[in-house]
């Protein structure tokens, strides 16, 4: 089994975080992983992506044109990485800030009002969670359980309070994400 | 088994140097590798193993500073990526004349000039063909991975010791900025000021009543002297030529075609050759490890059942001119790259092997 | 109540601050509240007004302002990492009759190109040198630069600079006011509107001076702001300047006409 991913938004959206923590969570159930970013000056405060990949079995190529799962955060990124999803793949976008939502017919397309979510729970920390839950949700390729660890091993220990809000996030993720049938 | 981590290869450099219990680093921040300095800072290593860490004013006074404290028989590096190493040059060519071990880390980016910070691999001339002035070679290790990074920290110490050279980790944006899964090696102590003195015995570690003043320079003012000096270099560097040749072969045992790649190229081109496997051609991998010495032998050894070889490069076309040397005009040897911090697919790779190579 | 149409708002009348045309259109790359934007502002309204468009070339350096060329409507160079003063010497001495700039940050003037700083006023070259000094590396992600102050965290100093690990800040300006090349030094800042009048004045100064062939360097430094490399919102990171960077980087006139006055 290999997952390739995509997940691209704006610099300060935990991006990058969201992408560590898939690929911790990766190596707590024994695969492969893999985590390029992007990086440069385009990072401060414009957008960032990252390429993560969870295999079993070696690892040949970090860098992808073509994803198994795009995870979208913002228009830019939908303009970019629309086209990149495999045919039969999965697009999984947050609507907040969305002007041209996502329109092809060959992918599944879902739809994780994050943002919204987090704001209303007084978590916008941890927006990137709730998005990760809805994943979690639509592709079951990394456990709860091993998310949890994963957090446990990123975080710094004074953080570590943090993760039953992360768990509860993730949840919630898991419940109001919802596909959008185009 | 070691300590098993997810870091970015950058980060991996850092660890490494405190495991393989160097003495020194000196660096100066440039992207793509900053996180090299930034990790050492973070970590305290001169509260771990009492290890220096310097910040410099520049990759000049970096390199310098590593000159200075490899003289004196100590494990001493330095890392930077492309426009701070060609700085660097100078510094290198006394180091290979004076016959001093140290580490240098190239995560090379696009030039020529300021070039771009994305991933590139134009280096390669400047890594294992001089870069410097002067008749003189480095080791080059070329790690297609974040383990590698770290394993190739403690194996360039060891060549840049046992020749007395300085040996050179030639990576680039990939390597240095994605995360990996990595098994870290257990900690070797540092040497003590003992172990130097014993170790290192031409080193200028002061002059004791009972040996004579041992001098580190690169100067010979009589011609004939100085090319008995570059006669030694010379025959050293034979013998790394035939004993200290690294590369890995992937599905060559039965291939009819070729491609030759190193670091992060390789890894797209392992891609490619799955790919290929799948469609049933007989595509093989050879992934040169050490760039310099160059596997020359170990490409000649597959001409026998290999008819064409394509070799990809993240540059206009530079190791390519070795593998040509290897082959001797034996079978067809086409190049395809890409430049300035383009990267190419899988796919692309595939296409070209297709097109120039195979003949479709 | 009637529509508010933009085409009735924009008049000549209605005119009350105008864009310099030796600004380009194109959008500044500058994080919010950096003082780079502002400080580019400065020196092309300078050039506009003396009139030397035609006959001004610039240097920018490797930082942040590296891309000043897209937004400096003047023929530009662009230096290695702390070479602009040897470049600028290199353009001055085979075209004295044109007005030569340097731009640089403090790791760019202050680190790397020390050598170059410090003999190109030693030589008293007939140039202009802007300094920004934000205490960090800007452009690569916040490292530690020669002026950061003791105590405060980069990320290559991740628990404060420890002086004697790391070395003391730098005062380049005081060094150089030390210089007979020198014929003009000042501190300046151009983060308060007040401020950005002074400094602009300074700057003034600095290109006249080359005009009129004073004989010497005219060093401007502007003590600035930079809010990401600092980890700061760009308000509090002003506030922080004037409490920290201020005490430590005094503003005001070190020589004038060639006399040190402070
Ligand atoms: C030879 C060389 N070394 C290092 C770098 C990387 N580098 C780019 S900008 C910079 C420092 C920028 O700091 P500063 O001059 O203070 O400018 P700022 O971005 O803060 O305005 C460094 C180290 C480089 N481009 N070239
Ligand atoms: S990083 Fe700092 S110096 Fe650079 S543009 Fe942003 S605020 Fe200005
Ligand atoms: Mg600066």
């Amino acid at each position: 089994m290999t997952e390739e991913i995509i997940i691209a938004g704006f610099g300060g959206q935990g991006v990058l975080s969201m992408g560590k923590i898939l690929a911790y969570s990766g190596i707590m159930q024994d695969q492969e992983v893999s985590w390029m970013p992007s990086y440069g000056p385009e990072m401060r405060g414009g957008t960032a992506n990252v390429t993560v990949i969870l295999s079993d079995e070696r690892i040949s190529s970090p860098i992808l044109h073509f994803y198994d799962t795009a995870i979208i955060l913002n228009q830019q990124s939908m303009d970019k990485f629309e086209p990149s999803v495999k045919p039969g793949g999965v697009l999984i976008y947050d609507g907040n800030g969305i002007t041209r939502h996502p329109s092809r017919k060959d992918i599944h397309i879902y739809r994780v009002d994050a943002a919204d979510e987090a704001t209303r729970l007084g978590l916008s920390k941890i927006f990137n969670m709730i998005v990760l839950g809805g994943y979690m949700k639509v592709k079951p390729v990394v456990r709860l359980e091993n998310v949890i660890l994963g957090l446990k091993k990123s975080l710094p220990h004074r953080y570590h309070d943090l993760i039953p809000d992360n768990e509860k996030a993730i949840l919630r993720g898991m419940e109001i994400i919802e596909e959008v049938k185009v | 088994m070691g300590e098993l981590r997810l870091m970015k290869g950058n980060e991996a450099i850092g660890e490494a140097a405190i495991r393989a219990g160097v003495d020194a680093y000196f660096g100066y921040p440039i992207t793509p590798q900053s996180e090299v300095i930034e990790y050492l800072m973070a970590e305290k290593p001169h509260e771990r193993t009492g290890m220096v860490v310097l910040q410099a004013e520049s990759e000049v006074a970096s390199i310098n500073m590593v000159y200075g404290a490899a003289a004196t028989g100590k494990k001493v590096m330095t890392s930077s990526s492309s426009p701070g190493v060609s700085l660097m040059m100078e510094g290198v060519s006394y180091i290979a004349g004076a016959e001093l071990p140290c580490v240098l880390v190239n995560v090379v980016r696009g030039g020529p000039g300021l070039g771009t910070i994305q991933p590139s691999q134009a280096d390669y001339f400047q890594a294992t063909k001089g870069g410097g002035h002067g008749d003189y070679r480095m080791i080059v290790l070329a790690p297609a991975s974040v383990q590698e990074m770290s394993d190739f920290i403690k194996l360039a110490f060891e060549l840049a010791f046992r020749y007395r050279n300085p040996a050179m980790i030639l990576s680039d944006g990939v390597i240095g900025q994605m995360m990996e899964k990595v098994v870290l090696f257990d900690p070797i102590p540092r040497w003590t000021e003992e172990e130097i003195i014993k170790m290192s015995p031409w080193a200028t570690t002061g002059k004791p009543l009972n040996r004579e003043r041992n001098i580190i320079t690169s100067l010979d003012l009589q011609p004939h002297v100085q090319e008995q000096r570059n006669i030694r270099l010379q025959n050293k560097y034979a013998t790394i030529q035939e004993k200290e040749v690294r590369c890995e072969k992937i599905a060559c045992d039965d291939a009819e075609y070729l491609i030759v790649a190193y670091g992060s190229s390789a890894r797209i081109a392992q891609k490619a050759l799955d790919i290929a496997r799948a469609q049933g051609i007989r595509l093989g991998l050879l992934r040169a490890i050490t760039l310099w010495p160059f596997p020359t032998k170990q490409i000649r050894e597959l001409l026998g059942h290999v008819k064409g070889i394509l070799t990809v490069e993240l540059s206009s076309g530079q190791m390519v001119e070795d593998v040509r040397l290897a082959v001797e005009g034996r079978v067809n040897v086409e190049f395809y790259g890409r430049m300035g911090g383009m990267i190419y697919t899988p796919e692309e790779i595939l296409g070209v092997l297709k097109a120039k190579i195979i003949g479709e | 109540m009637a529509e508010i149409r933009l085409e009735d708002i924009i008049r000549p009348e209605n005119l009350v601050y105008k864009k310099t045309p030796l600004m380009t259109d194109n959008i500044l790359s500058y994080c919010p509240g950096c003082g780079h934007g502002t400080a580019h502002r400065l020196i092309m309204e300078v050039v506009e007004e003396l009139g030397f468009q035609e006959k001004t070339i610039g240097i920018c350096p490797v930082g942040c302002s590296v891309l000043a060329y897209d937004f400096m409507n003047i023929d530009m160079q662009q230096a290695a990492h702390g070479r602009a003063p040897a470049l600028a010497t290199g353009i001055k001495r085979t075209w004295p009759g044109r007005i030569v700039f340097t731009y640089q940050g403090d790791g760019d003037l202050a680190a790397i190109g020390t050598a170059e700083t410090i003999h190109v006023c030693n030589r008293g070259e007939n140039l202009t040198m802007i300094f920004i000094n934000n205490g960090i590396y800007g452009m690569t992600g916040g490292q530690m630069a020669p002026t950061t102050l003791e105590g405060m965290k980069s990320s290559t100093s991740p628990y404060g600079r420890d002086v004697h690990m790391m070395g003391y800040p730098l005062k380049m300006t005081e060094v150089v006011a030390t210089l007979p090349g020198t014929y003009f030094v000042t501190r300046q800042a151009v983060h308060t509107p007040a401020a950005v009048r002074k400094a602009k004045k300074a700057i003034r100064i600095a290109f006249e001076n080359q005009r009129d062939n004073k004989g010497g360097v005219s060093f401007v430094e502007i003590v600035s702001n930079c809010n990401s490399g600092w980890k700061m919102r760009p308000v509090d990171a002003n506030h922080w300047m004037e409490q920290n960077m201020f005490p430590f980087f005094p503003l005001g006139d070190m020589k004038v006409d060639g006399k040190i006055v402070k």
